[in-house]
């Protein structure tokens, strides 16, 4: 456990004395970090569409258009911290 | 749940995502124009992945909900979230092996990549929230009602 914790210590201080490493490490963070907030959207849009076709089964149809929308809209956000671990990546 | 009426009902999704491939096939000219104006024939190659991604995004992900949909509401919701990560996979691993290469400008890509995603969706949403207020509006239906009135 000591081992993995001085080997991780080690690996970060390379990383931030070379300054390469660092803004991999910025890079990554920041994607994953842009993906949780769509991951949650989604998974709201989609429960609430769920709950919408299951309380009124005739009117799916509406449900499935604005929940396809909806997630569409939210995975732009993903899609521009994509862009941005693009940028970042060294 | 009444799955059989969810079960016997089209593919909204479908149909929104088709719409927005057309729309995204007549835009991409003028975006490809504009692409190659500003940054060549590189922005041009560029411009053309990131439509590809959006435009092939949009059908997959309307692909993925309309197949869940049919087994079950259940797995909806864990096949539309294992898409999203699917799909982010995917283009993940569709641009970074060509990232380092000579002709990869990220300019042109991530402002199509955003701003044709965007803009494709709310050019679709104007649509569709014109077909949901006024359902009388929609072609479908009055192709269909001048079929039942030719039969």
């Amino acid at each position: 456990m000591l081992s993995l914790i001085a080997s991780t210590i080690s690996i970060l201080a390379a990383a931030v004395t070379e300054g390469e490493g660092l803004k991999a490490i910025g890079a990554g963070l920041g994607y994953g970090l842009a993906a949780i907030g769509p991951g949650i959207g989604i998974g709201i849009v989609v429960g609430a569409a769920i709950d919408a076709m299951t309380r009124q089964p005739e009117s799916a149809g509406t449900a499935r258009t604005t929940m396809f929308l909806g997630i569409a809209f939210t995975e732009a956000l993903a899609l521009i911290g994509f862009v941005v671990f693009i940028l970042l990546l060294p | 749940m009444n799955n059989q009426a969810i079960e016997h009902s089209t593919a909204p999704e479908r149909e929104v995502a088709t719409d927005i491939f057309r729309r995204g096939l007549i835009a991409s000219p003028v975006l490809l124009a504009l692409a190659i104006i500003f940054w060549g024939l590189s922005g041009l190659a560029c411009a053309g992945i990131a439509l590809g991604i959006i435009l092939t995004n949009f059908l997959a992900g309307a692909w993925i909900i309309d197949w869940a949909v049919k087994i079950s509401p259940q797995l909806l919701m864990s096949a539309v979230l294992g898409g999203f990560v699917l799909r982010m996979a995917i283009i993940t691993g569709v641009v970074l092996p060509i990232r380092n290469q000579e002709w990869f400008e990220i300019l042109p890509f991530g402002l199509i990549l955003i701003f044709s995603h965007l803009g494709l969706l709310i050019w679709e949403t104007r649509y569709v929230s014109a077909t949901l207020k006024y359902p009388g509006l929609k072609p479908r239906v009055k192709r269909q009602m001048r079929k039942k009135s030719l039969d």
